[in-house]
């Protein structure tokens, strides 16, 4: 296990070297091959993750809980890996700019990913922050690499909020340590499962602390009420694959960071005062996000809000803490990264076609795209929690563990505010994919711009369909696993 | 009421070093001047180093020298001079000629609020910090509980400061002093914590400072001034 644990941290690292090096189409290949091998490399740890906790080198450590998260990484890496060689394709107009702007984005693609794969990989709440940490100051080089005055302004919030909101990560991190060297002495390394086993003795002012400063600091990189006001920015002016790593992946790490922060948490405090302080941040970025996406202009602004939905889902269902619905969080992180991704890739392939990114710019896709048109609509669907895809299943369970652990006004609360979204989201769908176009049709022509860009589509919806309609043994498994980990108690 | 004891020497000396601290902060709050912001960041980070130092001295935790050391390079050499020359870069930038007092860039105005309005709100802001830490109760082996509360001072007028700046070098070096007064508060209640751990956020913090600085770069090279006046394109 050791080797595939190494390989999946040297590989996307290496990759990023011959990236910056390499001619564009070697850059491509090789980005194409490390993303998918990726993939291939995290399902291959699936069945030990399942049974045991992976410890290498005593700074590893892979648990059931980080599986389900590098997976949603790896497969959304995978996706974007192949989708930018379509999306790459012909966007430059010199030779000389295209070279340049290609290195400089794959060694960026794949550095990101790197670093989200390391993240949850880390067996120590330092490294964790470290980790996070990186992965904001390489997607913020990546959302301004367009050049464009939007990108530049979406870049600088996004890099100072991050920053900021990543300094009250680091506080809680030290609070951690204090706490944890309160028990285990002032020599211990902040490693995760030292300071698990010591829950119940650590004092209780700093682990209170601490976990209200990890929601509010990781919680800013996660996209939670108040501190998400960099997300949209950063979502809209990004390249597209850029979009879909953010909203699939690296809001997905931000959780992980705060799950583990609600681990030691409840072992310290018990459940109550955890739950409590993430229903508060859930229910007010779903609010939010409902109420943003109703009047959206641009698409990609759209999708971004549609993440902080999301995030607010998965925040109110760790507060219902029934084992249902921590299932169905889990749940919801890999098929929020397949939906998101296609979701974003989708809006990439329309912003290319109509040239805009503007919704009223964009009309009769279902029309003019004959695969992206269609995918694009069941991606929105699928977001919208339609049955027969992962999400359905995922909100289904939170849901029901809503109402099984007696939150039931929380339960209500998270369904009507889920509907508004979907009414948000399918007006704006409906007007792009159904709807001619305001202005006249011009000279499109009915045909996809590349077909690189619709294979990773298909494979997240096949992704979805399996999620939603019967998720594989060895993944319920690995899920029963995580939630048992998470300390799951009605 | 019992008798309170006078403070020792070293945990008076620890308070005055975190104070100047908290007053180097303020410093960079009122100053108009990129260039003498700079200075005065130089100037809290050498302070943290010297605590630093106290501290390794009398409770007798060497690994806290090689983290003075390393800190001061990093912050009290380093970052100063990747600022500097990045004001002075941009100052002979934006007149097209060499500006014969690079870094003299008079600072954006602080937005809706007069500068001593902000300062008001700096200090309300600081006791808040101040008062609320005192009150939680926690003790360290190393430092007076004064440090840590005067710590989380620094943090929240960092933040301020960051608010209320509206020129990207300002704001950045909000977020460095965000740093600082969070290598305070590690200083107080994380003595211990593993040198290699300290050095990557050291490392780390070095990273943060290059991609900073390229942004802060992209962000003139589009706008042609440091302010952030423009920065509403993006909204809703």
């Amino acid at each position: 296990m050791l080797v595939v644990i190494l390989l999946l941290l040297g590989a996307p690292f290496a990759t990023a070297l011959v990236s910056l090096r390499a001619p564009a189409a070697v850059a491509q290949a090789v980005t194409a091959i490390t993303g998918v091998g990726s993939f291939g490399l995290v399902l291959a740890l699936i069945p030990a993750a399942t049974h045991r906790d992976l410890n290498y080198l005593s700074y590893l450590r892979i648990d059931a809980v980080s599986a389900v998260f590098l997976l949603a990484t790896s497969f959304l890496y995978a996706a974007v890996a192949v989708y930018s060689v379509g999306y790459l394709a012909r966007s430059r107009a010199s030779d000389a700019d295209f070279s340049r702007y290609a290195r400089r984005f794959y060694a960026g693609l794949n550095l990101f990913a790197w670093t989200m794969l390391a993240a949850p990989m880390m067996s120590n709440l330092a490294l964790l922050w470290i980790a996070v940490e990186v992965t904001t100051v390489v997607s913020a080089l990546l959302v301004a690499i367009e050049d464009t005055d939007g990108a530049a302004e979406a870049a600088w919030k996004y890099i100072l909020i991050a920053s900021a909101g990543l300094g009250l990560a680091l506080l809680a991190t030290i609070f951690a340590y204090y706490a944890g060297a309160q028990v285990l002495g002032e020599h211990y390394n902040l490693s995760f499962t030292a300071l698990l086993q010591a829950g119940p003795r650590l004092p209780h002012t700093p682990v209170r602390l601490a976990f209200v400063l990890a929601v509010l600091g990781f919680g800013t990189k996660m996209g939670l009420f108040p501190v998400h006001t960099w997300l949209p920015d950063a979502h809209s002016e990004a390249p597209t694959p850029v979009s879909a790593l953010l909203s699939g992946s690296l809001l997905a790490v931000s959780f992980y960071a705060i799950l583990r922060y609600y681990q030691v948490a409840t072992a310290a405090l018990g459940p109550r005062f955890p739950r409590d302080v993430l229903l508060v941040f859930g229910i007010a970025s779903l609010l939010l996000a409902a109420l943003y996406l109703l009047d959206q202009r641009d698409v990609k602004r759209l999708l971004a809000y549609s993440s902080v939905e999301h995030m607010g889902i998965l925040a109110i269902g760790v507060s219902f803490g029934a084992p249902i619905a921590l299932a169905g969080v889990l749940l919801h992180v890999l098929a929020h990264a397949a939906a998101k991704g296609n979701a974003f890739m989708g809006a990439g392939v329309l912003v290319r076609k109509f040239g805009s990114k503007r919704i009223a710019g964009i009309g009769g896709g279902l029309d003019l795209l004959p695969w992206s048109g269609p995918l694009f609509g069941i991606a929105v669907l699928a977001l919208c929690a339609m049955p027969p895809f992962g999400i359905f299943r995922s909100e289904f369970e939170i849901v029901e563990g809503g109402f099984g652990a007696s939150a039931n006004a929380p339960a209500a609360v998270l369904i009507v505010l889920v509907t508004v979204a979907f009414l948000g989201l399918s007006v704006a769908a409906n007007r792009m994919l159904l709807m001619p176009r305001d202005r006249s049709p011009g000279a499109l022509s009915r045909g996809e711009p590349s077909a690189w860009m619709v294979v990773p589509v298909v494979a997240g919806v096949a992704v979805l369909l399996v999620l939603g309609i019967h998720p594989p043994a060895d993944l319920t498994g690995l899920l029963a696993r995580a939630v048992h980990q998470l300390g799951a108690v009605t | 009421m019992s008798a309170v004891a006078a403070p020792s020497v070293y945990a008076g000396g620890a308070s005055v070093i975190a104070v100047g601290v908290l007053l180097a902060e303020f410093g960079m709050f009122r100053q108009a001047l990129l260039r003498d912001q700079v200075r005065l960041y130089a100037a809290q980070s050498a302070l943290i180093s010297v605590l630093a130092i106290l501290v390794a001295a009398v409770r007798h935790l060497p690994e806290l020298y090689v983290l003075a050391a390393l800190s001061a390079g990093l912050k009290v050499v380093c970052v100063p001079v990747v600022l500097r020359r990045l004001l002075r870069g941009i100052g002979a930038g934006r007149t097209g000629e060499v500006d014969p007092e690079p870094g003299w860039t008079e600072i954006a105005g602080s937005g809706s609020l007069s500068l001593a309005n902000t300062v008001l709100l700096a200090i309300a802001v600081a006791a808040f910090g101040f008062f609320s830490v005192a009150a939680l109760g926690i003790r360290s082996p190393v430092l007076p509980p004064t440090a840590l509360a005067i710590s989380v001072s620094v943090a929240l007028v960092a933040f301020v400061l960051m608010i209320m700046r509206r020129d990207v070098a300002s704001q950045a070096i909000g977020f460095l002093s965000l740093e600082n007064g969070i290598s305070l508060t590690a200083l107080v209640v994380a003595a211990g914590l593993p040198l290699f751990l300290e050095v990557a956020f050291l490392f780390d913090l070095l990273v943060a400072v290059v991609v900073f600085e390229l942004l802060i770069r992209v962000h003139h090279g589009r706008a042609e001034s440091l302010s952030t006046a423009d920065l509403t394109r993006l909204r809703g």
